[in-house]
């Protein structure tokens, strides 16, 4: 091999590495976030003990640390790695081990295609990503719900009661959902492939700059809403909390396991999490765009402001990203400590009977909402399949 | 979109494979061993003996379902192309939107009729 390419690679392995670290750093301390937020809900204090040894002797700001339980991620993976590693007697061993595995990698794995900022050469903006490809949004649905696998094979391969009741809920459950999820996200794209040169495909940088004049959840609510009320049911979070509701199944699919296998299962949960919000704040929140500009000429610094700004610019546009990411998930955990649970039954009926006929509808609609702005504003310019 | 544009994808599932294989290696390392015993070689029923098979039989709804999802996903399937061409045929004049609408109107008639004959009740 050519040394250019073997440059090549590992400069790729080497940003691979940086996001993987970045997501379960975010993974990771979402699991806190969780605690405290529900303490918070919930009228208590939350972690608030772990501490390197001596750090609460800093000044002033040692004793916050403490109270702000930061530590406390590093202190469950400790305990993790060092509790016993059960393999049971009655389960079948090699799909046991390899399930937590199957549930963590694609969750690992979608956040190749997924744009966290831009960055601006010779005034063309391109997006910070791993691989730049056109099929963006098609290879998250695809690789995320490979995800369904991990807790099938985890509940099959426990040779246990409960695990199996959870495996097959949780499959159902998921590829009920996925298909709302599916049809929720293609009026997005019918309005993001416009006739403008340079848009087009699946990939989720086009949708970010097509959303500079609106952010689309202002006007798509409803594939916004079904979207998100999909999200929670992907990632297994309450309200949808079917495949693991303790209250009938114990823990679910994952029972019987323990040690750092059962917490791949979690891990990957929350990297899910983190990866759906971003998805949903790229779709229908504008992704990295400061403030919707109407289309007006002359407000373009409003919806971006980071191309003027040059590679400060780039690092503000990744940090207002992660902060629009961040509030969503603060919003998955807000509404796990609000609602209750849903039956098995309701879930099943709130899919197919609500969720799937109402984004069927709504690509109705919005081809015929679309076709009338297209011939009431109609193109002058060629568009690019003439040519 | 050439082949080598994909070379990050194959080295994130590699990188993803890499990561769960050495904490699932460095969990059995570290973890403690503790000898099997009766108790812990028998899968958990709340503390009762174990009973009957470790996978029973459950509701053909559930095959149902997934039946229904092969449907509809492969129908999502067939819209994207459209969904991505829409807006270019609207502007030379082509109006594509009653051919899809044909093609959905059977598919809702579909799960209309799967509603009508109860294939979707959970509550029994």
């Amino acid at each position: 091999m050519p040394p250019e390419l073997i440059a090549d690679i590992l400069w790729k392995v080497l940003f691979a590495v940086i996001f993987v670290v970045v997501i379960m750093t975010f993974a990771a301390y979402s699991v806190l976030a969780e605690r405290k937020v529900a303490s918070w809900i919930q009228g208590r204090v939350g972690p608030n003990r772990t501490a390197l040894p001596g750090l609460s002797a800093i000044p002033v700001i040692g004793p916050h640390l403490v109270k702000m339980g930061i530590w406390q991620p590093l202190a469950d993976g400790v305990k993790f790695l060092f509790k016993e590693d059960p393999i049971p007697g009655h389960v079948n061993k090699l799909y046991y081990c390899l399930a937590p595995a199957i549930a963590l990698i694609p969750a690992l794995t979608t956040m190749v295609v997924l744009p966290v900022g831009q960055y601006t050469v010779d005034g063309i903006a391109h997006p910070i990503v791993l691989a730049n490809i056109d099929i963006g949004i098609l290879f998250i649905l695809a690789v995320s719900s490979l995800g369904v696998y991990g807790i099938v094979i985890g509940g099959w391969a426990a040779n246990s009661k409960y695990p199996y009741f959870g495996g097959i809920r949780s499959s159902a459950q998921m590829i009920s959902y996925e298909l709302a999820m599916g049809m929720s996200i293609l009026p997005v794209f019918m309005w993001a492939n416009g006739t403008e040169p340079g848009l087009g495909g699946l990939s989720l940088f086009n949708v970010v700059t097509s959303q500079q004049a609106m952010w689309l959840g202002v006007w798509m609510p409803v594939p916004a809403f079904i979207f998100l009320t999909a999200l929670f049911a992907e990632t297994n979070r309450l309200p949808f909390d079917m495949p693991e509701s303790e209250t009938e199944l114990v823990g679910g699919f994952h029972t019987e396991y323990g040690s750092f296998k059962f917490g791949l299962f979690f891990v990957g949960e929350y990297a899910h999490m983190v990866i759906g919000s971003a998805v949903f704040t790229i779709l229908f929140l504008g992704g990295w765009n400061f403030l919707p500009d109407f289309g007006i000429d002359g407000l373009e610094w409003l919806s971006d402001p980071w191309s003027r700004m040059g590679w400060f610019g780039s690092v503000l546009s990744v940090l207002y990203f992660i902060a629009k990411t961040m509030f969503f998930v603060f919003f998955f955990m807000w509404v796990r400590w609000t609602l209750p649970r849903f039956r098995y039954d309701q879930v099943m009926n709130l899919g197919w009977k609500y969720l799937v006929p109402a984004a069927l509808a709504c690509i109705f609609i919005y081809a015929l909402i679309i076709g009338l702005i297209d011939i009431a504003f109609a193109v002058e310019e060629t568009p690019a399949i003439v040519q | 979109m050439e082949l080598v544009d994909y070379l990050p994808v194959m080295i994130q599932l590699l990188l993803a494979a890499v990561i769960a294989a050495a904490i699932l290696i460095a969990s059995h390392i570290f973890g403690q061993r503790a000898r099997g015993n009766y108790a812990s070689d028998s899968a958990y029923e709340c503390g009762m003996l174990e009973e009957s098979k470790p996978h029973p039989k459950f509701s053909v709804k559930f095959y149902v379902v997934a039946m229904l999802f092969i449907l509809f996903d492969i129908e999502m399937v067939f819209m994207i192309p459209w969904v991505l061409i829409y807006r270019e045929l609207l502007s030379v004049g082509i109006l594509s939107v009653w051919p899809i609408f044909f093609f959905l109107g059977v598919l809702t008639l579909g799960l209309v009729y799967e509603m009508k004959k109860k294939g979707l009740e959970w509550e029994r």
